[in-house]
């Protein structure tokens, strides 16, 4: 047990001691390494910060609900009772007089209004729905448009679901930019290890002949492709969090001027411990096919 | 105790460069291996230290025979191997101390007791105070003095050189099998190859004399 924390230990002493053996390589290879990682994780903060803008900007969500001409008053009454059990939100029932009354009153309708032969107007809910998920919207629009002498229904916001279909290509986008981020990154990460390895043939030739094993060969490389992807992604981490402290002041100027208010949220120590995890779960996996394939001729 | 029957070793491309050859070396024996350039020396010592596989016939050590030997059970053998290399192989990127501190990291031993055990080792060669210069500042004799205390601190019973005092002058060749009959004399086995018959008759070892891959 000892013997196995004492490799440990001096597997990652000799990767710490490898990078700062070469400051100017490591700190490019950081560089690279944190600057792939960072457009995906700045493009996972704008989607976050949007789909955050959008929940905001949902509570003025409405379904309008048209009955037909000749819906009786019980029909209405049924119509209400189906919203109470469907535990809908809040509603306001608008009935055709009040419509005709309001038609009235603006400016140059009353006398069209009095012209016609009777009230050409519906009875009409007007529903705020307690789910504003855009889903939810339109599963519940659906149901609505199902029910007896429901002539109309017309979910007043469609740009809430262009926003959701955008968010999702934005999403979509997403991952197919940070698959190739980090397939770049185990691209470094095998280079710098393939490089490392050819310049120890000697020390690996020597430790294989004097009874190493080929875990105690390949530990320490493991664990500088690790690291360095580690601090990679901590570094993109920082960048995002900079970027965004950055744009704060701006974003919430602005929002002021629309008469909101919205800050920006920034990667929190949860996403920056993801992003660190994922950068060393990649460099691991570079440095893996790198020894892999570079100790072959020691065989 | 090391015992060879029909041992054969035929590189990839052909060349034969061991011819079936039987030996026995028991433990604490001072071998010489000697023979002409080329006769197979070093491809001996490599299969003894189990660095190099025979292609045919066994080659028994400890009571393990080698050629049915799984390779991940190699690295474990040859750690019972001190192995001083005939171009030394040390590691001019790191400290005296840190090359033979190799050996010892590989087992796994911590590093306060690997430290006390390396320094003792450069101690036994003379070389304790040059610890923390680099192999490339040392004299020939001392960087072959450096690569017996890699290759002893491990404390082996079986200590192997392959010409050992190649290019050194007699001086320092003498001080070289000085430290080796030392090591003779508390119980270790030592085998060394060499081209140089006049130390034969000096230290009267039992000597294993190939000729172009055969043992007479
Ligand atoms: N890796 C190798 N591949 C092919 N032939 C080799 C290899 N190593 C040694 N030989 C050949 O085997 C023969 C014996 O070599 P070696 O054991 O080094 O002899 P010695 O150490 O006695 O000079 C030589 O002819 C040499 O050319
Ligand atoms: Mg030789």
């Amino acid at each position: 047990m000892s013997a196995w924390l004492a490799q440990h230990h001096a597997a990652l002493a000799s990767a710490f001691r490898r990078l700062l053996a070469t400051p100017l390589t490591t700190f490019l290879s950081l560089l690279v390494i944190g600057i792939a990682l960072t457009l995906p994780a700045a493009g996972y903060a704008l989607l976050d910060n949007l789909r955050e803008l959008g929940r905001n900007a949902s509570g003025v969500q409405q379904i309008s609900l048209f009955l037909s001409l000749d819906a009786s008053k019980k029909e209405v009454a049924d119509i209400e009772s189906r919203l109470r059990s469907a535990a809908a939100g809040k509603w306001k029932f608008v009935p055709r007089e009040d419509a005709l009354k309001r038609l009235q009153k603006s400016e140059g309708m009353a006398e069209i209004v009095a012209s016609l032969p009777r009230n050409p107007l519906p009875d009409a809910f007007i529903v705020e729905p307690a789910n504003t998920e855009p889903e939810a919207l339109e599963i519940m629009r659906k149901e609505i448009a199902g029910w007896p002498k429901v002539a109309h229904v017309q979910l007043d916001s469609a740009w809430v679901k262009r926003f959701d279909a955008f968010l999702k290509l934005g999403k979509l986008a997403l991952w197919m930019l940070a698959g190739i981020f980090a397939a770049g990154l185990i691209l470094v990460t095998f280079n710098t290890i393939r490089l490392q390895v050819m310049a120890q043939a000697m020390e690996i030739e020597v430790a294989r002949m004097i009874g190493a094993t080929d875990a105690f060969i390949r530990r320490p490389f493991y664990y500088f492709g690790a690291l360095q992807g580690g601090l990679g992604g901590l570094l993109a981490a920082l960048l995002v969090g900079a970027g965004l402290h950055l744009l704060a002041a701006p974003v919430a100027d602005l929002a002021a001027l629309y008469g909101g208010s919205f800050s920006l949220r920034r990667p929190g120590l949860l996403e920056t411990g993801v992003l660190t995890a994922a950068g060393a779960l990649l460099g691991w996996l570079g440095a893996q096919l790198s020894v892999s394939l570079s100790l072959r001729k020691f065989d | 105790m090391i015992v060879a029957s029909d041992l054969s070793k035929r590189y990839p491309g052909g060349f034969e460069a061991l011819k079936g050859i039987d030996f026995r070396i028991a433990a604490g024996q001072l071998v010489f291996i000697t023979g002409h350039s080329g006769a197979g020396k070093t491809t001996l010592v490599k299969l003894i230290a189990s660095i190099e596989r025979p292609t045919s016939g066994s080659l028994i050590v400890n009571g393990q025979n080698l050629s049915a030997l799984r390779r991940s059970a190699l690295p474990y053998l040859r750690r019972n191997f001190g192995m001083v290399f005939q171009d030394q192989k040390l590691l001019f990127d790191r400290s005296v101390l840190d090359n033979v501190l190799l050996p010892l990291q590989i087992i796994g031993l911590p590093r306060r007791e690997s430290i006390r055990r390396a320094q003792a080792a450069l101690d036994k060669v003379g070389l304790l105070q040059r610890e923390k210069a680099r192999p490339i500042a040392l004299s020939g004799g001392e960087q072959q003095r450096l690569a017996i205390a890699r290759a002893v601190v491990n404390r082996p019973t079986v200590l192997i050189a392959d010409e050992p005092t190649g290019n050194l002058d007699s001086e320092s060749a003498t001080e070289i099998l000085e430290i080796f009959a030392a090591f003779h004399q508390v119980g270790v086995t030592v085998v060394i190859a060499t081209h140089d018959q006049s130390w034969v008759a000096r230290y009267c070892p039992n000597v294993l004399h190939l000729d172009h891959g055969r043992l007479p």
